[in-house]
């Protein structure tokens, strides 16, 4: 980002905008693929495969963009697999390793609830384009929640083995919950521009659509409002999220410009 | 307890104004998971507009071995086959 001072501030907020976007389905996308042929039964194995090339899909389009506001001459792929730590706007819980397969639905649902949220704001974007990638994911991601969210319940509300382990993911990935709706300045600009919401206006929504899924699953919030922040404002990282990249990104970096 | 779910036939429509298919069968914990999974495992390449599951172990079947008594009898009735017909082209597929 050498010439950033040739794009408006404007362009810059929307830009960290998309990044943020782009970056948590390209993680999140990247995390589930880890599951392909490991996941514990058929059925399950292909389902968070097809769910993976999804977000890897919404990743094309929100990093498409990105690259077209900054007008550098990065694409999705130059902004996906040549950047580093430091640049990526994901929130964190999106980067934490997979853990048991209850783990990795619970911190699917977690998330597909609120992106189902955001993308019903967001098809109301003043900016076209905004608005045209809202819609067009939002029928996936509608069908991405309703499958987490029933196998949530399944597990949650399962045998006291399962029941146990999904309490557990809950109690682990709930205080990075709170990320995904923290506001800063680039929100703001998004909010004064009418290009999106302000992300805690979310949380209302959010909150009712998992306590009502969360509550047939037999499971209980765990206490406290501490929250772990700083992926989507670029502050910190874990440590998690190197390792994740050596891995996403080696092709390129050992081969660059590769292609097959 | 079976800790194995149960098998769920899948069938499958591929467009409108076709009867569903028999595609295949696959696990699931109960009839709204086999939808589910039968819409990641067996439409993941836009292949269908109605999805059916039913459990296998309701459907009831012939046995191979009455083979003979339940088909053979029809083998030599060629008068059954409305092929003495001639129909128009534009009947398309009957």
């Amino acid at each position: 980002m050498a010439n950033k001072t040739e794009i408006s501030a404007d362009q810059a907020a929307l830009f960290q905008f998309l990044l943020r976007m782009g970056d948590n389905t390209l993680v999140l996308g990247h995390r589930v693929s880890e599951w392909c042929g490991h996941a514990p039964v058929l059925e399950e194995d292909i389902a968070l495969a097809n769910t993976a090339l999804d977000l890897i899909g919404q990743t094309q389009l929100w990093l498409g963009l990105a690259g077209e506001v900054e007008g550098q001459g990065r694409d999705a792929d130059a902004l996906a697999f040549l950047r580093d730590i430091w640049d990526f706007r994901n929130v964190l819980m999106l980067e934490l390793p997979n853990g048991d397969f209850g783990q990795t639905i619970m911190r699917q649902f977690l998330y597909d609830a609120w992106s189902s949220v955001m993308l019903g704001r967001l098809i109301k974007s003043g900016d076209p384009r905004i608005a045209e990638i809202a819609e067009k994911v939002s029928k996936e991601v509608a069908y991405h929640v309703e499958r987490s969210a029933d196998t949530v319940v399944g597990l949650g509300d399962g045998t006291s083995e399962s029941h146990a382990r999904m309490q557990a993911a809950l109690d682990y990935l709930y205080p990075y919950v709170g990320e995904m709706f923290l506001s800063d300045a680039t929100d703001a600009a998004m909010v004064s521009a009418g290009l999106g919401p302000d992300p805690a206006s979310l949380r209302d929504e959010y909150d009712l659509l998992v306590g009502k899924v969360l509550d047939k699953a037999t499971l209980t919030l765990p206490d406290g409002s501490y929250t772990h922040k700083g992926g989507r404002t670029g502050a910190m990282h874990t440590e998690h999220l190197g390792h994740l990249l050596t891995s996403m990104q080696w092709l390129q970096r050992a081969y660059p410009n590769s292609q097959w | 307890m079976n800790n194995e779910w149960p098998l769920w036939e899948i069938f499958i429509r591929g467009q409108h104004g076709l009867s569903h298919r028999h595609v295949g069968s696959l696990h699931a914990p109960d009839a709204e998971m086999a939808i589910k999974n039968a819409r990641d495992v067996y439409t993941r390449r836009n292949e269908g507009v109605s999805i059916w599951v039913v459990e296998a172990k309701h459907i009831a079947a012939t046995a191979p071995g009455d083979k003979g008594p339940l088909y053979e009898p029809s083998e030599s009735k060629v008068y059954r086959h409305p092929t003495f017909f001639d129909i128009p082209d534009e009947v398309g597929s009957m």
